[in-house]
This record gives structure tokens, C-alpha cells and sequence, in this order.
């Protein structure tokens, strides 16, 4: 990479530390100088950012970027450009490829091409073979390639006594077990939350103690084993009672949850729209008001998109053909201003985005990752710069991602990534991807 | 009837309102005299197309739609699917857009999906009428069921009516439909199933329901059996067919409880022997052949509300149509 220098003018730093009004001066892939009214260099690129938060770049915890196997719907290249217009620096790619990311070529392959990508490619490898369930990957071969998270994700690990061998293996390994929770026999033939809105639809739902039932098994393996685990895309009210009494409990458990699950309810399964198709489903508004409540006191840890990319023929199937999923990493970040504007401090929001996640996936600075640092001279130039003030209507048309399965399209948003920088690179200026 | 962009569908009962579902029954009334005419046949809707798009198989609803848009001189083309479009490597996007290709006025959908008909609205300019999708509803039987209601009782509204729906209502896209219309016009309705059969959550539904066939079978005005599926006594919703006639079937001697007036409906086609016994469809107030018929004419009356014109209908009302 030709050594580069950018000026980040005008806006106001937020990280860990605080806030504060100060420019950025970028040299290379690191932050040189921070700090009010910086005189601009010969040579720099200057990106404004006025009226805009400068903070650490986002690190989406949960993204299926498909590759291999599903390079039509999405691949490393155009999912992580998705990721940049998103904000995001870093990104943890899901196993449930073809093949399955569950031995040390296929992850090499995917580590590979990330080294070319507009944010850097983190790996989930798979617990299990194929991710059956059945027999474990090889944990310590792909630890030493540096995978930190590991998870069966799309199903969860149905045999709890096998959890319970992977949670021990685990833990000699200094790597994070995650979990898709959903019991498969609760939840056998449900395409949608159950409830009165399945009822009213005639759609067969899964009922929120799928995901709850499981939830309390693995808070019980925690404690078993004393291996640390990551919960992800939580969505029920059950779910998030649970978590919150485990961690008052001291218990080593993180969770996540996803933009839609803070935003949307079963109701809008209404339309039969299989845009609105998406496991765990969108559940009632008791749910949603669960799980907001539960980001704003810091029980869930941090949000993340599951951008899960579909081919647009095969999101026009009838709502129970279709398969689930949604995109996510283009709104994200703006998808939650809008609609938690007000509750949740903005600290707390970066904090949810960033470095939280940044440090569940073990990409944070002080494991000697490159993500989720305080914009401070010394650490890596990953920045997004995000303009809290910018009104947009989310175009599906104009997306980034290969796929155009989001469920926000025609949605009026407040607050919107104008730049990220990436190692360096300003990756995305004034909303457009740069490469 | 829902009026999206200029277009007029039938998707759901919900998209009618009370008025608009008397008014579909009074225009029925005007078509059983049609019926009875030598040719029975009116030219109210000549030159438009008619196409039935039966991605599940139901010969009965298909037969029913097609003569009813026959008798009202429309053009009429038929689409059948015994496998869905998907495992053929057609969308269903493609398949209606290449049947909007050809003109049709009016798609009428039977699908295997829940909100396949609502869907396909977006891919036509077509009105749709929803035949039946998956377990979500079934407009027009239950305006046809209405119709019979009404017409059995020599009354314009159900008020008051209890109307007894039994059996399988969680998977039910009738009873769906049915308790909807009822509704409309005034009827209370009561489910009578075992929990395993009931819908997971009843919120909404303006009904009441039972576990208790016999605590409630003497005082209702209509008793409304749903077919019960073989398959629901394998996957742990019923112990056996034996015993759900035992528990909630029309038997003979709860057949001798019934009140003489009560009427008893099936939406067809029946299991003798599981929901019903063998002589209890052939009490002499059962409507179930009755049902048969007025499908024809409520289903006209639909076809004519979504396609017809005012000159249509005066010209229903005049003329015969040439044969």
C-alpha cells in the first residue's frame, strides 16, 4: 500500500475515552496526531468532517459474506465494500458456506482473500464437522491460524452433550464458543415468530422458547465448564432475562443483537414479504422492547447486522419457500440512530459497534488487533466518520452488497457514514465506496 | 375489497366490510334467478379473461370459479401445478408474469403458501382473488358459507347466530376465512378443538373457544365440521383418528342433541367416520350440497364485483347471453 496521508478535519473524536472536539492526521496505516485546528500537511488528502463523529471503526461481529459457495448472493470483495459504506473496519465471516468454514484450507482461502478486501476478514470457524453437530473441527489447527470465535451459526449445536465437549475443549484454547440458539425440535417447521401474528397468517411459527430453551442450556454449560461464550442474535424478552441473570451471576457470557431485531416485529410478516424472512424471526413488541432495554443496560454487549445475503429470485418465492435472511451492514449503524436516538448515549452506541465487538472477536488493540482503539496517535488508522445530522432514504437499488434483500428499503433514516478509512485508505468517502 | 392502486383483489376477508360483504351476498341473490334460466348465462363479463392459477390441486374450487366466470360470458384459462414452480426452476415471479403477458383480467389463486395470492398482486396488473393459500384463508368459501347461512335462515344478517366451528381450526384456512365473515354479520362464533388444533394464539380473533363439544353442541344455531387431515394423527396433535371422533366428532347421539333448526355444514370434501357419522350428513338440514351450488353463484358475484361495470350489470339483469 503507497504510504498515504489524510487529514480528517472538523469533527468530534469519540472512542473509549470520550469526546472531543479534534482533527485526525492519518500517515500511512497509522493515526499520527490528534488534536484541534492541525495544520494541513503538503500532500494529504483532507476529508471533512464537519458537524460528523470521528470514531473507531465498526466491527460487525455476524456477516455472511458467502464465499465460498454462494459467490451469487455475495462474496468477500463486495461484502466487505458493503461493510465500508456500513462503517466497518472489520467484519467476522460465518461458516455456514459450501463448504463450511471447518478446516484450516477452506479458512486460509477465505483469510486469503480477505487480505485484498475493503475491511478486514475475521473468521468464525465452524464447532463441528459440516456443522452437524456431530464431530469437532479441528479447534486447536484453526486457533493457530488465528480464529478466535467458533460457531455452528444457522443451527445451533443440537446435542448438548457435545456443547458441553466443545466448551471444554475450548477452553484450553483461548477461543470464544458462539451460538445460534434455537432448539431444531421447537422450532421444527416454523418460518416466523410465534404468536398472534402466526396465528392470524396461518404461517406455522417457532415459538420464542426455541431460542430461550437453548439459551438456558448453554448458560448451564458456562457454568459447567467455566468456558467463555458469546450468545448471538439474541431477540426474545426470555432470551434477554436469562443473559442479563447469568451475568449478574459473574458468568463469562457475551451476546449480541441485530439491527432488525431492535427495530421490527412479526407484524410486518403481514405483507407475506419474504424480505421480513429472517431466524430467529421478528418477534412481538414485547420482544423488541426487551431487547432494546436490554442494549441500553449493557446485558447485550454489542449489535450486529447478520447481513445475510439472498438472491433476489429467491427471495420471491412464497414466504415459506423462502429462504431466511436479511442484509444489514449498508443501514446498520444508521438503522439504530434513528430509531434509539435519544435513549442510548452515544458513547454507548460506538461503544455497542465497535470496541465491544472489536474485543468479543479478539480484533480489539490491546490483544494486538487492529480495531476498536481510541483515536489516539500510535493505533490503527481504522475510522469511520459518521454525520449524525444527514437525513437519507435507504435506496435498494443503490446498494453496495451483491444482494438486495434488506428490509429497510424506502426507509427514511437519520444519521449516515460519510467516510472510512480502513488501514489508511479512505475506503469510503462521502457515502461512496472508493473502490 | 382492497383497492390498490386501481385495481380491485379479494385476498382476505378482512378487505371487506361489513356493507361490502352484504353487498356481495345481494348481488348472489340476483344471480340464482340467472341459474334458473334455460341458458344460464349473462354477458356481464364478455370479453374479459378469467384465469385460474391452481398451484395445489382442488378440482371442486377450480370447476366452481370456472363455471361461475363461464356463466358471465368470460373467457376463461387454466393453469394447474401439481409441483411447486420453484422445484421446476420457474419463480413464481415468472410463471404470473408470463400469464399477465397473455392479458387475463382476473387471477384466481389457489397456492400452498400463505400469502402467495397477496404476493402475486405486486407481479399483475390482473385483479387476484385468493382460492385458498396454504392456512391463511379462503375468502370465498366463507362468503359462499355465509351465503347458505343466510339463504337456509331467510335472513339478511346472522345476528346473534351461534355458529359452532369443529376441528382443526390452527390449520384451517376456512375457519380462518370463516370467522371473519361471521363476524361481519354479527355471529358469535366458537372454536371447538383440542389445544393441539387451535390456533398458538387466539388474540384478535373475535371467538370463543371450547375444548367441549357437548357442553356447547345443544345450543348452537350452526354446527361448522372441519376436515380433519389423516396426517394430523401422526405428528402428536391427535392420539388417533378414533379418538378425535369420540371427542369432537358429529356422532349419532350427538346428532339427537342437536337442536332441530340447527344447521350442519362441511366445507367438503368429508371423512366419514372421523369428523362426522355416516347419517349425520344426511340429516335433512344439512347444507352441504346447497354449499356446492351457491358456490357457483357467490363466486359470480365476486368475479362481477371485481371485473363488471354498471352497463354489466343492467345487462345482467336484461339479457340472456347468446349460448
Amino acid at each position: 500500500m503507497p504510504e498515504r496521508r489524510i487529514l480528517i478535519r472538523g469533527g468530534t473524536v469519540l472512542d473509549e475515552l470520550g469526546e472531543r472536539r479534534a482533527d485526525v492526521l492519518v500517515d500511512g496505516a497509522t493515526i499520527v496526531a490528534v488534536s484541534e485546528g492541525l495544520e494541513a500537511p503538503q500532500e494529504v488528502t483532507v476529508l471533512d468532517a464537519g458537524g460528523c463523529l470521528v470514531a473507531p471503526g465498526l466491527v460487525d461481529l455476524h456477516t455472511h459474506l458467502r464465499e465460498p459457495g454462494g459467490e451469487v448472493a455475495e462474496t468477500v470483495e463486495s461484502g466487505t465494500r458493503a461493510a465500508a459504506v456500513g462503517g466497518y473496519t472489520a467484519v467476522v465471516a460465518m461458516p455456514n458456506t459450501e463448504p463450511a468454514l471447518d478446516n484450516p484450507s477452506v479458512v486460509r482461502d477465505v483469510l486469503a482473500l480477505g487480505e485484498t478486501a475493503s475491511a478486514e476478514v475475521a473468521v468464525a470457524a465452524a464447532i463441528t464437522i459440516g456443522r452437524k453437530g456431530e464431530q469437532l473441527s479441528p479447534m486447536g489447527e484453526l486457533a493457530a491460524l488465528g480464529v478466535r470465535l467458533f460457531t455452528d451459526d444457522g443451527r445451533g449445536v443440537q446435542d448438548a452433550g457435545i456443547m458441553r465437549r466443545a466448551l471444554e475443549y475450548a477452553s484450553d484454547l483461548g477461543i470464544t464458543l458462539a451460538e445460534h440458539c434455537e432448539d431444531e425440535q421447537l422450532a421444527r417447521g416454523g418460518h416466523m415468530h410465534e404468536g398472534a401474528w402466526s396465528s392470524r397468517l396461518g404461517i406455522p411459527g417457532q415459538p420464542a422458547l426455541a431460542e430461550e430453551a437453548m439459551v438456558a442450556r448453554d448458560i448451564g454449560l458456562v457454568r459447567l465448564t467455566g468456558a467463555r461464550m458469546h450468545f448471538l442474535h439474541l431477540s426474545s424478552a426470555g432470551s434477554v432475562e436469562l443473559l442479563r441473570r447469568a451475568k449478574q451471576a459473574g458468568l463469562p457470557v457475551t451476546a449480541e443483537v441485530t439491527p432488525h431485531h431492535l427495530v421490527l416485529t412479526d407484524a410486518e410478516v403481514a405483507s407475506f414479504d419474504p424480505v421480513f424472512k429472517v431466524n430467529p424471526p421478528l418477534r412481538a413488541g414485547d420482544d423488541v422492547a426487551a431487547v432494546r432495554a436490554a442494549l441500553l443496560d449493557g446485558t447485550l454487549d454489542a449489535v450486529a447486522t447478520d447481513h445475510a445475503p439472498h438472491l433476489t429470485e429467491e427471495k420471491e418465492a412464497p414466504f415459506d419457500q423462502a429462504p431466511f435472511g436479511m442484509t444489514g451492514l449498508e443501514t446498520a449503524l444508521s438503522i439504530v440512530t434513528t430509531h434509539l436516538d435519544g435513549s442510548l448515549p452515544r458513547a454507548d452506541l460506538f461503544a455497542a459497534f465497535s470496541w465491544r465487538p472489536a474485543r468479543i472477536a479478539g480484533l480489539d488493540t490491546a490483544s494486538g488487533g487492529r480495531h476498536g482503539g481510541p483515536v489516539v496517535p500510535g493505533n490503527p488508522a481504522n475510522i469511520v466518520v459518521f454525520d449524525p445530522g444527514a437525513v437519507w432514504t435507504v435506496d435498494i437499488g443503490d446498494m453496495v452488497s451483491r444482494s438486495r434483500n434488506s428490509p429497510f428499503g424506502g426507509r427514511k433514516l437519520q444519521g449516515r457514514v460519510r467516510h472510512t478509512v480502513f488501514e489508511g485508505e479512505p475506503v469510503v468517502v462521502d457515502g461512496n465506496a472508493q473502490r | 375489497m382492497s383497492d390498490r392502486d386501481e385495481r380491485r383483489h379479494l385476498l382476505s376477508i378482512a378487505d371487506l366490510d361489513r356493507e361490502g360483504l352484504l353487498e356481495l351476498l345481494r348481488l348472489a341473490d340476483g344471480f340464482k334467478e340467472v341459474a334458473e334460466r334455460p341458458i344460464p348465462k349473462v354477458p356481464a363479463l364478455r370479453g374479459k379473461t378469467v384465469a385460474t392459477l391452481f398451484f395445489e390441486a382442488s378440482t371442486r374450487t377450480r370447476l366452481s370459479f370456472e363455471t361461475a366466470a363461464k356463466r358471465l360470458s368470460a373467457d376463461t384459462m387454466t393453469f394447474t401445478a401439481a409441483t411447486s414452480s420453484l422445484s421446476k426452476g420457474e419463480s413464481l415471479r415468472d410463471t404470473i408474469e408470463t400469464i399477465d403477458a397473455m392479458g387475463v383480467d382476473a387471477m384466481v389463486v389457489r397456492h400452498s403458501s400463505a400469502g402467495a395470492p397477496t404476493r402475486i398482486t405486486e407481479w399483475t396488473s390482473a385483479s387476484v382473488v385468493n382460492a385458498g393459500d396454504g392456512q391463511h384463508e379462503h375468502p370465498t368459501q366463507a362468503i359462499l358459507d355465509c351465503y347458505t347461512i343466510r339463504e337456509a335462515l331467510g335472513r339478511d344478517d346472522l345476528t346473534g347466530l351461534r355458529v359452532g366451528i369443529v376441528g382443526d381450526i390452527r390449520h384451517s384456512r376456512v375457519a380462518r376465512s370463516d370467522v371473519l365473515a361471521l363476524d361481519l354479520l354479527g355471529a358469535e362464533v366458537v372454536l371447538v378443538a383440542p389445544r393441539t388444533l387451535l390456533p398458538p394464539s387466539l388474540e384478535g380473533w373475535p371467538a370463543k373457544a371450547t375444548a367441549d363439544l357437548d357442553d356447547v353442541i345443544d345450543q348452537l344455531d350452526v354446527v361448522y365440521l372441519l376436515r380433519i387431515q389423516r396426517e394430523r394423527a401422526s405428528a402428536a396433535l391427535l392420539p388417533s383418528l378414533d379418538e378425535y371422533h369420540e371427542r369432537f366428532g358429529l356422532t349419532r347421539e350427538r346428532a339427537r342433541r342437536l337442536r332441530e333448526s340447527t344447521l350442519v355444514m362441511h366445507p367438503g370434501p368429508m371423512n366419514r367416520g372421523v369428523e362426522i357419522a355416516p347419517e349425520a350428513a344426511d340429516l335433512p338440514s344439512s347444507l352441504i350440497t346447497r354449499q356446492v351450488r351457491n358456490g357457483v353463484l357467490t363466486r359470480m358475484a365476486i368475479l362481477f364485483h371485481l371485473l363488471g361495470s354498471p352497463q354489466g350489470l343492467s345487462a345482467m339483469r336484461g339479457e340472456t347471453a347468446d349460448a
